[in-house]
């Protein structure tokens, strides 16, 4: 291949949507057998790189080639035909269909103008082996799937295209650990095999631990370009949000916990198998992390005290009272007060096609109210508020919440249930998928709350998160508590070793002993 | 897991269906007095097919994710023209059976082109298209009337061999020959991907356009059928009204327990004909057990409860309420 004229180029790509520019004379140039990372806050332009890449949507000016020969695409199909393969964050696979169907979706194998089943099985399980997935049964339903698993198939639809450049935005954010590290072995081999590699994270070590070179963007630009390795993550940072980057996690306050009565506290939970004899307790001021792989159990613990499941056994306790907690509506009355921030805020969190205003209002409706009329002015002081208190950025609050950046949509989810001023707060991995800026103000948020007497119960699986923000971690393994980590136990090196239930990560803290 | 698990688990609907015609039908014939004769039996074949052809027609659409509220108005209209066209010497009455259907599938794309390049809601476009064909088919025989080929009309409405209904030897032909490509070919499987998350199909260049497009199409084409063997049934066209409208509910009935999702994406068109035929026993039921045939709409209701009531068993052992919504 000709030193000179790369796999593939872009020049001058600009794309507007309205008034907002969303890329600005990009360029990007990618090559054969390399990871190329490419960086940036939320609204950098990044997803809009990708989307013109995967021929989602046509840029206004600019040009592409590949080899030299210009490219335009169509349609996503066009993309898919001209070698170029894509990973989206909002997952595109088809929940109804099994797993083979959708690993062949794009061009299933025919014979006699049907589908060759038999050929489409043996495609399927060979895409799944070559992702690393092979334990994913190709007739299982995707619905059926946990999202990690999903995440899974969707890299192996995407191999089963056999694409030359293939393009993964925010792949490893749904994954496991173990996933991970599967995922990353399968990338670096298919980067010996010749294939180009566009990687969009968030998560610095995974760039540090794959790229060999990197492309930041800001405000719609590419800012730099360089060979991975010859930046400091300091530099990365501040390239990527043009200002002075100092302390990502506020203090933590030297407290003890111990004596105060749990604000939130559960005694021997279990449930179907999937949470074993759980048993926990969250002083008012407490920021608790619940860590481990994903799939442990994190978020059946957070739906069992928000009252989503049924048929449990154990005991929950708040404010040192027994309760039964039989459906969200209980659990955010004011006897409880409990607010919880959902994993996926576009299905969980938010109603995205209503506005910025009645999505805050939502949960908060029943105060707003007086005789079954909502006061109108009243809600407006607390919106306002909330506002302001999170410093959303939205051009009115009339807008679909569904127009926001993701960053923003999170904060919507957010305030609109600090609208309740609720006593104990459960938030299911809150910062996935958000830009640094907005993690910051979110951290130094749920600090500001435990100071005002908040119990927060914070489950995440960004080990750095856990270890800046959190009082207190508790480590998950197969629905039970397998360690508790406190002050200076709590290191990457702990949670990582406790997640995977080493030897080394120490005799675990008894489930029961820790109430 | 086996895969057989995961193909049952994909069938429970149509199994279900399945099962509770069986029982329906069985008490039915047990309590017949001529018992399970093959007169009997093409009778039930004949008065079930009709139904059947119009749940499989709805079936198609509903897979994507729309709804076809001129299923029963494209079988009416159908009718209407067949009493005029499917008269004659043979070759004669080949071409009218050929024009029927064409129209039928015209019918069909009709409304997939409205739906598809119009965007309009596939429930309010099916209500105009379905009035409109109401209105041609008022035209085409403002009074009841006209006439059909009548050898063609007793072959297949008779038996084969003494045994075989010829009428449900049609409709396992209509499954192998459109059903059963359809649901193999890549279209097919568009339009279950189409019905069940459009974005996703559209991020994964599925051919979304033309799976609706086939989907609304074969739609028009089955409903013709149908049309076609009400004609061989009763010997002349009528644009009723009345009957047009409740096809259509019936259809969504038959789909329902035959345990297509109305969300799209999920079911089968051999579910709607076991759900159709289900449907039709109920009849047939209370005829056997002597009650006024005024029962039978009441009945029907139960029934279609109880049957939509078993399929929603699976909530109750719902441990998580999220799983309630999803």
């Amino acid at each position: 291949m000709a030193g000179t004229v790369p796999l593939f180029r872009m020049e001058g790509i600009s794309k507007r949507y309205g008034g907002v520019r969303a890329l600005e004379k990009a360029d990007l140039t990618v090559e054969p057998g390399r990871i190329h990372a490419i960086l940036g806050e939320n609204g950098a332009g990044k997803s809009t790189l990708i989307k013109v890449m995967a021929g989602v949507v046509s840029p206004d000016e600019g040009r592409m080639t590949m080899e030299g020969r210009p490219l335009v695409f169509a349609s996503p199909a066009a993309a898919n035909q001209a070698g170029i393969a894509s990973i989206f964050q909002e997952l595109s696979l088809v929940p109804e269909l099994s797993v083979a169907d959708n690993i062949v979706i794009c061009d299933p194998p025919k014979k006699f103008g049907m589908i060759d089943r038999r050929a489409q099985r043996r495609i399927a399980e060979a895409a799944l082996a070559r992702a690393g997935a092979d334990d994913i049964h190709p007739c299982a339903l995707v619905k059926d799937l946990p999202l990690s698993r999903r995440q899974m198939v969707e890299i192996a639809k995407a191999l089963a295209r056999r694409p030359r450049i293939l393009i993964l935005d925010e792949a490893t954010s749904a994954l496991a650990a173990a996933d991970v590290a599967r995922v990353f072995s399968v990338l670096k081999r298919l980067r010996t095999e010749g294939l180009a590699l566009l990687y969009i994270s968030h998560r610095m070590n995974e760039i540090a631990e794959l790229a060999d070179e990197c492309t930041v963007f800001r405000n719609g630009r590419n800012v730099a370009t360089y060979a991975a390795g010859t930046r400091s993550e300091h530099e990365v940072v501040e390239l990527m949000i043009g200002r002075e980057y100092s302390h990502v996690f506020p203090a933590k306050p030297e407290r003890d916990f111990r004596g105060a009565t749990p604000m939130l506290e559960c005694r021997n939970l279990s449930w179907t198998g999937r949470l074993n004899d759980i048993s926990l307790t969250v002083a008012p001021g407490e920021v608790v992390g619940l860590g481990g792989l994903d799939g442990q159990g994190q978020r059946e613990l957070l739906l069992a005290f928000f009252g989503v499941l049924r048929g449990m056994s154990g005991k929950i306790m708040v404010n040192g009272r027994a309760v039964r907690i039989t459906s969200p509506a209980a659990a955010r009355g004011d006897a409880i007060g409990m607010a919880l921030i959902p994993e996926d805020r576009k299905t969980e969190g938010l109603m995205l096609p209503m506005s910025v205003r009645e999505n805050l209002s939502f949960a908060a409706l029943d105060r707003l109210t007086t005789a079954g009329v909502i006061d109108r002015a009243a809600e407006q002081r607390m919106i306002d508020d909330m506002v302001k208190l999170l410093a959303i950025k939205t051009a009115g609050l009339d807008i679909p919440v569904g127009a926001l950046s993701g960053g923003n949509q999170q904060k919507v989810v957010i305030a609109k249930w600090l609208m309740r001023q609720p006593g104990i707060i459960l938030l299911n991995d809150p910062t996935r998928g958000i830009d640094v800026g907005t993690k910051q103000e979110m951290y130094r948020l749920l600090r500001r709350l435990a100071d005002e007497g908040a119990a927060i119960l914070f489950y995440s699986t960004d080990y750095d998160e856990l270890i800046g923000c959190c009082d207190r971690v508790l480590v998950l393994y197969d629905g039970a508590i397998s360690r508790e980590l406190t002050g200076s136990e709590l290191t990457e090196h702990a949670l990582i070793a406790s997640a995977l239930n080493l030897a080394g990560g120490k005799p675990g803290v008894s489930p029961g002993a820790a109430a | 897991m086996k895969d057989w698990r995961y193909w049952i688990a994909e069938q429970r609907g149509a199994l279900l269906a399945f099962g509770i015609f069986l029982v329906m039908f069985t008490i039915y014939t047990s309590n017949h007095p001529a018992g399970l004769t093959a007169n009997v039996v093409q009778t039930a074949s004949n008065k079930g097919v009709l139904l059947a052809f119009v749940a499989m027609a709805q079936t198609l659409v509903v897979i994507t994710a729309g709804i076809d509220l001129s299923v029963g108005m494209i079988f009416i209209l159908t009718n209407c023209l067949a009493s005029w066209l499917v008269v004659g010497t043979p070759a004669e009455t080949a071409l009218g059976v050929a024009a029927v259907l064409l129209a039928g599938l015209l019918c069909g794309a009709v409304n997939g082109a409205i739906v598809i390049f119009g965007r309009l809601q596939p429930i309010v476009a099916t209500i105009a298209t379905g009035a409109i064909y109401f209105g041609l088919a008022l035209l085409l025989r403002p009074f009841p009337g006209g006439s059909v080929n009548e050898d063609l009309a007793d072959a297949l409405t008779g038996r084969l061999f003494g045994v075989l209904p010829a009428s449900l030897v049609v409709l396992v032909m209509v499954v192998l020959v459109v059903w059963v490509p359809f649901r193999r070919s890549v279209t097919g499987r568009a339009a279950y991907a189409t019905g069940s998350s459009e974005l996703a199909a559209y991020m994964s260049g599925v051919p979304i356009r033309r799976a609706r497009f086939a989907a609304y199409s074969l739609s028009g084409l089955l409903a013709a059928i149908g049309g076609l063997f009400l004609t061989f049934f009763t010997y002349t066209g009528e644009a009723a009204y009345a009957s047009g409208n409740a096809y259509t509910l019936f259809s969504i009935a038959a789909v329902v327990l035959g345990g297509v999702s109305l969300f799209g994406g999920r079911g089968s068109a051999v579910g709607a004909i076991f759900g159709a035929l289900a449907f039709r026993t109920i009849g047939d039921l209370l005829f056997v057990f002597d009650f006024d045939p005024l029962w039978q709409p009441l009945f029907q209701g139960v029934v279609l409860l109880f049957a939509v009531s078993l399929g929603a068993l699976a909530l109750f052992r719902v441990r998580n309420r999220l799983e309630w919504f999803g």
